[in-house]
């Protein structure tokens, strides 16, 4: 047994309608690696945070090397050796890397000097790191590399990673392991936040699960299988989607070689993008954020035009439509950004219903709205998803990620449409409401619709997907068929660990 | 020629004054928008800093003192809108636009009294041998000591951006006031010391109109300058010494203007008057469909509202 590090007893913590943590008491030893095991919603972040000194319990306390341990802000955690590697980057895109990393140190040292130890320990620990770099140009793999080098420019003696790997590509992730498995050797303990099981087999010693706020178990992730993990960690029992047997049918969708410039200055140009859709497919589209996903959806619903002939659906040009035109023709997308992109967070869920579904529901006719059939559809979204609402004059933004990415691609799916695009359909959605999501689209295909799924999420798209590709800088590889294919085949398609690679080879 | 009436030394010597009262507002106004607060106030503050600079100086007899007032009382009215905006968050624009509505009236009200007084006269800064180099000395070495500070305000202000920790401190807080609240820093402390500052500045500006330049008290007598000054923070694409050149650039456009009319040149006064603004639509424009480096130095979290969330 290790010397105890950090020890938690009783923490609880409340906010106005949930209790976030609920009487939560745990141990993480000298140089422990520990997973903190949960559903989105279970409390994992609340805990951190408490940890991280920016929640202060209600309830409960922690000591840290047997001396009591309340931070009151940030600075405090910092300063006794607590550090913290974000899930939404903390980072400032407009100052560069060394500015950014003296922002989370408590005593950084001049700038110049910063730069060097920058290059030390990026070096050191195979991450490399241009200290000069803007963050606005990095990608989200060299940006976790600053929040982790930020960290450990700073001694931590715990380190907390809050969804380290939800970012990165296969062979990315196993260079971090390498990192973290280093820094564990030297004494530093990791709390490793996460909801991928298979990652926290392979890495941690001790596993904590949290469901709804409180503490289930504490384990060896080794000594159980995924699957009693998965069901500790959820409650239920989760059935995988069926998958009807369907035959590919005629084209729907085909891109031809489009080249396009991103909409966004810090986006990624979409470069000789081909691609065909056949009905009843499903088409997974992976990659690592920030490869030109989100340029692929907009190109495709028509928030970006393109030269009309290199964009066709069902044998006719659309390139030139926007939205609603293509959605007239039976094209239909719902985009990642819930609020404020698929929804109109400060309008009512009938409202919202309204705004992509107006013209192939008829709901305004001659410019006047129907809000009597606008609401029916409404209902008939919210019954058939099952999205947990008091009713359909609630504003969007009031619900949770799981509810509105329900009616979000409920909304696009009662459309009937023939084509589908969706991107990262399940990201932050609960597993229960997750599966319904990805029944709903695997029922869509077997109606004969086409499906194209956009995700970082390889476990989804392996689930579901017949066809699979890649996003690698604006560039999508050939499509093949999901049959097969290996975790190792789809991390090389991704465009493998890059620069990272090298680094470590060199260093080994 | 009629241009040839025109001495150049005087021109450079009035444009430097001229250039000052919106140099000083626009510095203060660059550090608030850094921070991401945009407070439209600036022609308020401005009118603000006048009025009550004007009523100290003529009370104490000092401009020295006249401008300490002045100061002090753009800053008071920054502290309302940080009230406003910080505190209670109402929305910045429309504070910022009843900000300045307000400054030019309790500033009519104000300053009733003080109509046709003239106010104590600011000495020439006296440089010895400077000031008697050709051209240089009459152009740019015989003025007040305001004129020389407001020159040494924009270097630190850029120093302390560009090199200082607190200054890093304000950049992250206007660039991504989530992350910098997740670092632990104290997003609206900061934002209401920045917005303190520019209230100062700005207050100066409007002491320097009604002190040194005019010098005189009149009812709205910034006429514009505040909006100048907030043109200009975007026309530097939040770069101090652009400011400094936008500043003269703007402050020349209404020296020549006057020069003109003078030399009985025959182009409406209302087209220079314009200029200002069109060239920062121009500018805007360029910014924006632009992919440099200048279209990503507008702080990120401009004018949104910071709510935390723990």
């Amino acid at each position: 047994m290790r010397a105890p590090l950090l020890r938690l007893e009783g923490l609880t913590k409340a906010y106005p309608g949930v209790i976030a943590n609920d009487d939560v008491s745990f141990e993480i030893g000298e140089g422990q690696m520990h997973a903190l095991l949960g559903e989105n919603g279970a409390g994992k972040s609340t805990l951190v945070k408490m940890i991280y000194g920016l929640v202060k319990p209600d309830k409960g306390q922690m000591t840290l090397r047997g001396e009591p341990f309340a931070p009151t802000q940030p600075s405090d955690a910092r300063r006794k050796g607590v550090a913290m590697v974000f899930q939404h980057f903390s980072l400032f895109d407009a100052l560069d890397v060394a500015e950014n990393v003296a922002l989370g140190m408590e005593n950084p040292p001049p700038l110049r000097d910063l730069a060097r130890r920058i290059c030390d320990v990026s070096e050191e620990y195979g991450l490399p790191l241009d200290p000069a770099r803007w963050v606005g140009e990095l990608s989200a793999g060299e940006r976790q590399r600053v929040e982790i080098v930020r960290c450990l420019l700073q001694d931590p003696k715990l380190l907390i990673m809050d969804e380290p790997t939800s970012v990165l590509t296969p062979q990315e992730v196993d260079i971090l392991f390498l990192t973290l498995r280093k820094l564990s050797a030297e004494g530093t303990a990791i709390l490793y936040i996460s909801h991928k099981l298979e990652e926290i087999r392979a890495l941690c010693d001790e596993a904590t699960i949290l469901r709804g706020g409180r503490k289930i178990a504490t384990c060896d992730p080794r000594e159980n299988s995924a699957r009693d993990l998965a069901e500790l960690m959820v409650g239920q029992i989760l059935t995988p989607p069926e998958r009807p047997a369907r035959p590919k049918g005629d084209i729907v969708l085909e891109v031809d070689n489009l080249s396009l410039a991103s909409n966004n200055p810090f986006g990624t140009s979409l470069k000789n993008v081909s691609l065909t859709l056949r009905k009843g497919e499903v088409l997974g589209i992976a990659g690592v954020a920030g490869n030109g996903q989100d340029e692929l959806l907009v190109m495709l619903s028509g928030e970006l035009l393109a030269p009309s002939a290199q964009v066709k659906l069902k044998g006719k040009p659309v390139g030139h439509l926007g939205p609603n035109g293509r959605r007239a023709q039976g094209l239909v997308a719902a985009p990642e950004e819930r609020l404020g992109h698929a929804a109109a967070p400060d309008m009512s869920l009938t409202e919202n219903a309204l705004l992509s579904a107006s013209r192939r529901k008829g709901l305004a006719t001659q410019g006047f709205i129907n809000w009597p059939k606008t609401e029916t559809f409404a209902r008939d979204i919210i019954a058939r998803f099952d999205v947990r609402t008091p009713g359909p004059h609630i504003l969007a933004r009031a619900l949770s990620g799981g509810n509105l990415q329900k009616f979000v691609i409920g909304r696009e799916i009662e459309l009937d449409p023939d084509v589908i695009i969706v991107n990262q359909p399940t990201w932050g959605v609960d597993a229960a409401a997750a599966a319904t999501i990805r029944q709903a689209l695997l029922d869509l295909a077997g109606k004969g619709a086409g499906v194209l799924v956009i995700s970082q999420d390889l476990d989804e798209l392996l689930e579901i997907s017949d066809s699979f590709a890649a996003l690698n800088e604006g560039r999508l590889t050939d499509i093949r068929p999901a049959k097969g294919l290996s975790v190792e085949d789809i991390g090389l398609m991704m465009g493998g660990a890059g620069d990272m690679h090298v680094a470590h080879e060199a260093s080994a | 020629m009629i241009l040839g009436s025109i001495n150049p030394a005087v021109l450079m010597a009035a444009l430097m004054v001229a250039a000052t009262p919106i140099l000083l507002a626009a510095i203060g106004e660059l550090v608030v928008e850094k921070s991401g607060v945009l407070n439209l106030g600036v022609e308020g503050m401005m009118i603000m800093g006048a009025c009550v600079g004007f009523i100290v100086a003529v009370n104490s007899g000092s401009p020295f003192i006249g401008f300490i007032g002045a100061a002090l009382g753009g800053m008071a009215l920054s502290l309302l809108f940080a009230l406003l905006t910080q505190a209670l968050m109402t929305n910045q624009v429309a504070s910022g636009l009843a900000l300045t509505l307000f400054g030019l009236g309790l500033t009519a009200l104000l300053g009733q009294k003080y109509v046709g007084i003239t106010p104590p006269r600011t000495p020439k800064l006296d440089l010895g041998v400077l000031s008697d180099i050709p051209f240089l000395g009459r152009a740019v070495f015989s003025h007040d000591i305001v004129v020389y500070l407001t020159i040494a305000l924009v270097g630190a202000v850029w120093w302390f951006l560009k090199y200082s920790r607190a200054g890093m401190i304000l950049r992250a807080v206007g660039e991504n006031h989530d992350a910098a609240h997740g670092l632990g820093y104290h997003v609206k402390r900061v934002r209401v010391l920045a917005i303190m500052f520019g209230g100062a500045c700005a207050g100066l500006g409007g002491a320097y109109l009604s002190l040194i330049r005019v010098p005189q008290w009149t009812e709205g007598m910034t006429v514009g300058a505040g909006w100048i000054a907030l043109a200009l923070v975007v026309f530097a694409s939040w770069r101090p010494w652009r400011a400094m050149a936008g500043a003269y650039l703007f402050g020349g456009v209404v020296v020549l203007q006057l020069n003109l009319q003078a030399a009985g040149v025959r182009i409406p006064v209302e087209y220079l008057s314009m200029s200002p603004y069109l060239i920062t639509i121009a500018v805007l424009v360029v910014i924006s469909s632009g992919k440099a480096r200048g279209s990503l130095n507008a702080p990120g979290s401009l004018n949104r509202p910071f709510h935390a969330s723990s």
